[in-house]
């Protein structure tokens, strides 16, 4: 009953903390709005409104039907018809982003391939390269969009599974919850614990008959209860703002989180550990722990890209497995079985950190 | 009951080779107001990390408030009370959550808790200033308040260590009176301090000098034997000899 007592006053103590802190506590609940509603709406690899003009020496009817269907389509916006000198100084003006020149002669070269013959090229796109992003995703659309039912040489048949739409809001919700549990548990975690050895109050703690561990745990369940809220945050809006499928159950996705948010815990134990001032601990945090999970986490870089020498980097970060995982559940909808693999090497790495930290924790206490 | 408080036998700490304190014996008896001097790097934390149960000695034996600072490290620090020479409430919190938070990490009850929080603000003549934010207090409360706070579990001896650092003068006083004050009640209190007036108040002063203590006597007693006007003279006759640096 006692001990019951003194562990609570600890948790209480805490809350206040928090509580108290009133714009810190504001951010943190925040964040992942803000986050989700960036990723899923103003950043986005899409291609939306590509300027495009066309250049058509002959508007017959082919020309006129190409035309009205890349008109008709929401990704590009058909700015006119141009002629020959005008598409360099309309791409330098960043008036077009990219220019259709059609042949000619396009209507007798569509009539001749419609006969298997094999003909120039029909027509030619013209693109302002300058963001390779998006000149590489436009080409690829504009080819689609102008190439159906065109040719009668359809070699390839392209389905996207799982992310038909190819919206970007599928591929990026993952990652931000790999981002924002880290964010909270491990590191505003060891930024508490880190504080009060600053301001020399965990002396008088040490003093105190608390068992050191149970001042760890208790700056831990606020943050915990926290990232609890965020959770919930993060899985309403991509739920119903930016209609994430979450077709794996959301129990599967919520197991795979409160597994990822021990891990995130025990690393800002680490961390606190390790750290003899606040400005360390941050460092630390952003420095080592964000800055590789966002590099190689495969959230914003594919991890394919990777040079050989740093290939085996990404399967030490935390956050990779539990993306990979929650892609899997959330936007392929698989059962957890499928998944066994991510969940057993999130274990091991939550054992194995707070292990270490257990031992570098009482370590330092001597 | 009679025992003494605090009652250490060659307690010795050694970190390698470095020997931080050196076979101290003393003994310190209940409602004592105990003086513990030396220089920077003497030894003193060291040997008052021992004394709270924070550091294991590397031998010797010893006992604080009944308990065993070899085995009973856990038992001897829920019998004590400390105060940090740097001011260790907590500034966001009220001064009543202070008192509240370090009531129940002593493990005291909520109904215990509430009545000596009341007892000891209304003894500090503090009750007005109750909900008020810890930081926003002047430092002379802050001190007081630590003071207060380290005492709240009516622990049988307080260590303070540097209590009145950065402090005025006239602070300084009224916070010798809360001293008094507890051990008029039977609390006993382990001071250091490097300041040798305050050495002037305890009942009795030791002086760590490169580990040892050199001297143990009533501060009267000591200028007698240093044949001293003031125990400052007595600290400086035995601090020159040191062979440590800071």
């Amino acid at each position: 009953m006692k001990k019951q007592h003194n562990f609570l006053s600890f948790v209480k103590k805490e809350t206040l903390h928090i509580l108290r802190d009133v714009r810190t506590m504001m951010i943190v609940l925040l964040i992942p709005v803000v986050l989700m509603i960036l990723f899923g709406f103003a950043i986005s690899t899409e291609v939306n409104n590509l300027n495009i003009a066309v250049v058509a020496p002959t508007r017959t009817d082919g020309v006129r039907q190409s035309i009205e269907r890349l008109a008709n389509n929401p990704y590009f916006t058909f700015v006119g018809y141009i002629n020959d000198e005008q598409i360099d100084p309309m791409l330098r003006s960043a008036k077009a982003d990219a220019v259709v020149v059609f042949d000619s002669d396009y209507e007798r070269l569509m009539a001749m391939r419609a006969e298997g013959m094999d003909t120039k090229p029909v027509m030619q796109f013209i693109f302002d390269a300058s963001n390779t992003n998006v000149a590489s995703a436009g080409a690829a659309y504009l080819q689609n969009v102008m190439t159906t039912d065109h040719s009668s040489q359809q070699l390839f048949e392209m389905h996207l599974l799982y992310n038909p739409q190819m919206k970007s809001a599928y591929n990026f919700v993952p990652g931000i919850m790999g981002l924002i549990f880290i964010l909270i548990c491990a590191m505003m975690t060891s930024v508490s614990i880190v504080r009060e050895k600053e301001m020399g109050t965990m002396e008088v703690l040490l003093v105190s008959p608390v068992r050191p561990i149970k001042i760890i745990l208790a700056k831990m369940i606020p943050y915990f209860v926290i990232s609890c809220i965020n959770l919930t945050t993060i899985l309403l809006i991509a739920r119903y703002i930016l209609d994430v499928p979450m077709s794996g159950g959301v129990g599967s996705i919520i197991f795979l989180s409160l597994l990822y948010l021990l891990l995130a815990l025990a690393l800002g134990l680490l961390v606190s550990v390790i750290s003899s001032s606040q400005v360390m601990a941050l460092l630390l945090s952003a420095m080592v722990m964000m800055l590789p999970m966002m590099m190689l986490s495969g959230m914003v870089f594919p991890l394919e890209n990777l040079p050989k020498v740093l290939s085996p980097l990404p399967y030490i970060v935390p956050a990779r497995w539990y993306i990979e995982a929650i892609r899997k559940v959330m936007i392929m909808g698989l059962p957890l079985t499928a998944v066994l693999k991510e969940i057993s090497i999130l274990c091991l790495m939550t054992v194995v950190l707070l292990g270490v930290s257990l031992k570098k924790f009482n370590d330092k206490l001597e | 009951m009679n025992d003494p408080i605090i009652s250490v036998r060659k307690l010795t700490k050694r970190f390698g080779d470095f020997t931080a304190v050196n076979a101290i014996s003393f003994d310190v008896e209940r409602g004592e107001i105990f003086g513990f001097l030396g220089a920077n790097g003497a030894g003193k934390t060291t040997a008052m990390r021992m004394l709270c149960g924070l550091s294991f000695p590397t031998s010797g034996s010893g006992r604080v408030a009944g308990f065993d600072v070899m085995r009973e490290g856990e038992k001897i620090k829920r019998h004590i009370g400390y105060m940090s020479q740097r001011f260790s409430l907590y500034n966001d919190l009220t001064v009543w959550e202070n008192m509240q938070f370090f009531a129940g990490i002593y493990g005291m009850s909520q109904r215990e808790s509430i009545a000596r929080s009341n007892e000891l603000l209304q003894r500090l003549n503090f009750a007005a200033e109750k909900d008020t934010l810890v930081g926003s207090l002047p430092l002379g409360w802050k001190q007081k308040l630590s003071f207060v706070i380290a005492t709240i579990h009516n622990p049988g001896i307080v260590f303070l260590d540097e209590p009145t650092g950065g402090v005025d003068p006239i602070t300084r006083r009224q916070f010798w009176e809360l001293i008094y004050e507890a051990a008029d009640s039977g609390t006993t209190i382990f001071v250091t301090t490097h300041y040798m007036d305050e050495a002037e108040y305890c009942s009795r002063v030791s002086i760590m000098v490169d580990g040892e203590v050199r001297a143990l006597d009533t501060p009267a007693n000591l200028k007698k034997q240093f044949a001293a006007e003031t125990m400052d003279e007595v600290f400086r006759t035995l601090a020159r000899g040191a062979k440590r640096g800071e």
